[in-house]
């Protein structure tokens, strides 16, 4: 491991990133509002769990207490799917699909109007830099409520010759790398096809969706259209269980939607899985390599590698794994790990101290299995959760750390020699939701991208989101399809 | 990359430059001018851009008093303001030289001159060196020249090759500055293999643009020219710099170029003798923001002298 913030090319010649010139803090400095506790938002008003049971949710970066939530339980989660019900029969469902989509303009606005708040809360919940959650999260959670939105009064166009029906209640599960997006990726295409919503966000990261409660109440969603209540993995558990839903959607690990999908075996309730991925993103020897390298980057080093569709597989051409790693460490060199509220951030915090052990246990074993561990340089905060971006060198399909999806900053090399070894390798995993292909070359691009069996592929670029693409995976990576036209589908009845 | 002689000058190989994807670099610079640079770091990057600027006046209509006028500011920024560095060089006509040279003499300021049929270059190749040795005869310290991009264009690489060799061997002991002029190369692609091209030639520097072509230096063109740069380094442990001129002609802007050649190549080229800014209207923004750190206020462009 290299102890300077430097790197060291073929002959010897290096190039020095510990600059004369520091970047000064430019931390995000407006003021946001954060309750000392949250209630669980049931029928339109918040309302205390009826055990009265209350958990703690933190900032990552600081370890220090934000605010206390709910934790709901069998009763709470029975009140919400019925106020869920009730506002199925009694207006949603009746309502003619334009008003819908009023209402649902008027959360994407108010999104917006409310960005900055939202980001802020975002990075201070789950770690990620405020570059992200500005650039990202926010944005694209606001462009998904408008997309479906426009939706709403189209269906039957959507669907030519059918008559799409609402299912009724959907339960919805979402993990805690993106909470607010994921929550947008669920209520906005239920609510566009007439549905109402029970949704848990994540136990670490409930603040953004409490949030966006307070603001479905400012939008005069009518009571119980959407109910958001918190609480850890019984919670879930008991909302997947409840009788009374039609559907589950489900974003998160690949364990828990295997219990998930056992558990709904028996029922006639519809669902969607979207689970982990090890996605392979492979560098052709004519790919435009600069701009590949830092594809690469994009690939795994955003949101801290805590993304489902992660390049954590990085498959390099051998006649240029020399030259693209050595560009890599250059350019690992220059990341900004530390505080997620300062502009200048890169890398933000682990999102919670469970996962940073993971991960951490994750680099003890590629160290282990013989892999060569090489980590960036860069000055890490002493407290809270963070881990320094890092790279396994001389990985091999065998290894544990290029099977197993690891859910941090790390990416596992391997080398291949040829476009079939590359395709072959690629799909050589039980997760396939996503993939990345750099060439300049046309038609290997169409080539590799139709053999590899993974539901999202980008060509010269990565993790690109727009709430117009359908996103979901093949094998264990899920089933389903999120976002776009086929968002729609799995929250209809097509007669 | 590309395999290099370092003992004799040989044209590279440059179908194995590697190409270059303009929507890819686009977002790089999308990304890298969102660093926000605030207090002591901006005050840092200011002093420091200023004191990079080749201070430059290229107009037909140049007069000994115009460059005579030019060439004090280039020692007296703002003498108002203390700790205030001099740039780094004039840039003149070969014709201006002389009296350049004369003007700025004891102050450790570099005269400049555009040589080579500046700015189009189109001259014979006999013409050009003339050029190049009347200016370092008259006293030039660095010598701004262009390729002839239209051979350039036409594929014909060794000309341009054997021209900036010839060109670099005029120049004797004076610095040579290769100018691509990017705005007439079309795609990105094309800015990479002339940077690799010119360096193997034999460039101290190369420079982006005369200033006459729109656009002039743009950041998406730096970035390719400044990995080109890196690659170079690697490949053969020498350190050519950079100089993006034309169109940079505020204090934000000169910073973002900073944060661009921070992140590409390090703390070794933070410095006038590896990176410059060729403008003519940067240094009056640059000293007001400047002003502005150290007293809180805006002073409006009045205060500041137009020489």
């Amino acid at each position: 491991m290299s102890d300077q913030k430097a790197t060291t090319g073929g002959n010897g010649v290096k190039l020095n990133f510990s600059t004369d010139w520091k970047y000064a803090p430019a931390p995000e400095t407006a003021k946001v509002q954060i309750k000392p506790r949250y209630e669980l938002f049931i029928d339109g008003k918040f309302s205390a769990p009826a055990k009265g049971g209350y958990f703690d949710t933190i900032n990552p970066a600081t370890e220090k207490k934000l605010a206390e939530v709910a934790s709901a339980t069998g009763e709470d989660v029975d009140r919400a799917v019925k106020a869920a019900r009730r506002a199925y029969d009694k207006t949603w469902s009746k309502m003619p699909g334009k008003e819908r989509g009023k209402y649902i303009y008027r959360i994407a606005r108010l999104l917006q109007e409310r960005a900055r708040e939202f980001s802020i809360i975002e990075s201070m919940d789950g770690g990620k830099s405020i570059r992200e959650s500005r650039d990202v999260d926010i944005p694209l959670a606001a462009a998904h409520f408008f997309y479906y939105a426009g939706w709403a009064d189209k269906l039957e166009y959507a669907f030519p010759g059918k008559r799409p029906t609402p299912l009724g209640v959907a339960g919805q599960i979402i993990p805690w790398n993106f909470p607010l997006l994921m929550a947008a990726w669920k209520i906005a295409p239920a609510l566009a096809t007439g549905n109402t919503v029970v949704l848990k966000p994540a136990e670490t990261t409930p603040l953004t969706a409490l949030k966006l409660a307070e603001l479905i109440q400012d939008a005069d969603l009518p009571p119980g259209v959407v109910n958001i209540i918190t609480g850890a993995g019984e919670t879930g558990a008991a909302l997947v269980n409840h009788p009374g839903v039609d559907k589950i959607a489900f974003t998160g690990s690949t364990d828990v939607g295997k219990i998930i999908q056992k558990s709904l075996a028996p029922s006639r309730k519809k669902f969607t899985l979207e689970l982990g991925g090890k996605a392979a993103n492979i560098i052709f020897e004519d790919a435009p390599i600069d701009q590949a390298v830092e594809g690469i980057i994009n690939g795994i080093f955003f949101n801290q590698g805590h993304v489902c569709c992660a390049g954590s597989r990085l498959f390099i051409q051998e006649s240029v794994a020399d030259l693209v790693v050595r560009k890599l460490k250059d350019r690992m060199a220059t990341l900004i790990v530390g505080d997620p509220l300062d502009k200048n951030t890169d890398i933000g915090a682990i999102n919670s101290r469970v996962q940073l052990d993971k991960i951490n246990e994750y680099l003890d074993i590629g160290q282990r299995e013989g892999a060569e561990m090489w980590c960036a340089s860069c000055d890490v905060p002493t407290s809270g959760f963070f881990c320094r971006p890092t790279l396994f060198l001389n990985c091999s399909q065998s290894h544990r750390i290029v099977q197993e999806e690891i859910f941090g900053p790390v990416v596992a090399i391997q080398t291949f020699r040829t476009v079939a070894e590359a395709i072959e390798k690629a799909n050589n995993t039980p997760y396939g939701l996503s993939g990345g292909v750099w060439t300049d070359k046309g038609s290997k691009i169409f080539k590799v991208t139709s053999k590899l069996r993974a539901g999202v592929i980008w060509a010269n670029t990565y993790n690109k989101f727009d709430p117009t693409s359908p996103f979901g995976g093949y094998k264990e990576s899920g089933m389903g399809r999120e976002g776009g036209l086929h968002g729609l589908q799995p929250y209809l009845n097509l007669n | 990359m590309i395999a290099t002689n370092t003992t004799s000058l040989s044209l590279p190989d440059l179908s194995r430059s590697p190409t270059i994807d303009q929507v890819g670099v686009e977002e790089r610079i999308e990304r890298l001018t969102k660093r926000s640079i605030k207090k002591d770091s901006k005050v840092l990057a200011l002093k420091l851009a200023l004191s990079m600027i080749d201070l430059t006046t290229l107009e037909g209509a140049d007069s000994d008093g115009k460059v005579r006028q030019m060439c004090y500011k280039a020692a007296h920024l703002h003498d108002a303001l203390p700790g205030v560095p001099h740039v780094a060089a004039v840039c003149v006509y070969p014709t201006l030289v002389r009296l350049a040279k004369q003007t700025v003499n004891g102050t450790g300021i570099k005269v400049a001159a555009v040589a080579t049929g500046f700015p189009s270059g189109q001259y014979p190749l006999d013409v050009k060196l003339r050029d190049t040795r009347y200016a370092v005869e008259e006293g030039a310290d660095e010598i701004d020249m262009v390729i002839s991009r239209g051979h350039f264009l036409a594929g014909e690489y060794n000309y341009v090759f054997d021209e900036i060799a010839q060109v670099k061997e005029a120049c004797g002991a004076a610095h040579l500055k290769v100018i691509l002029e990017t705005g007439e190369l079309g795609q990105l692609d094309q800015v990479r293999k002339a940077s690799d091209l010119a360096m193997h030639a034999g460039a101290d520097f190369i420079k982006t643009s005369t200033g006459k072509v729109v656009p002039a230096a743009t950041l998406p063109v730096t970035l390719v020219m400044l990995e080109a740069i890196r690659d170079f380094y690697h490949a053969t442990g020498k350190k050519i710099g950079m100089k993006p001129a034309g169109g940079i002609s505020t204090a934000k802007v000169a910073i973002q170029y900073l944060v661009v050649l921070r992140e590409t190549l390090g703390q070794d080229w933070m410095t006038p003798d590896l990176f410059r800014i060729g403008a003519s209207r940067l240094a009056n923004d640059i000293l007001m923001q400047l002003t502005k750190e150290a007293s809180g206020v805006y002073q409006s462009l009045d205060y500041f002298s137009k020489d």
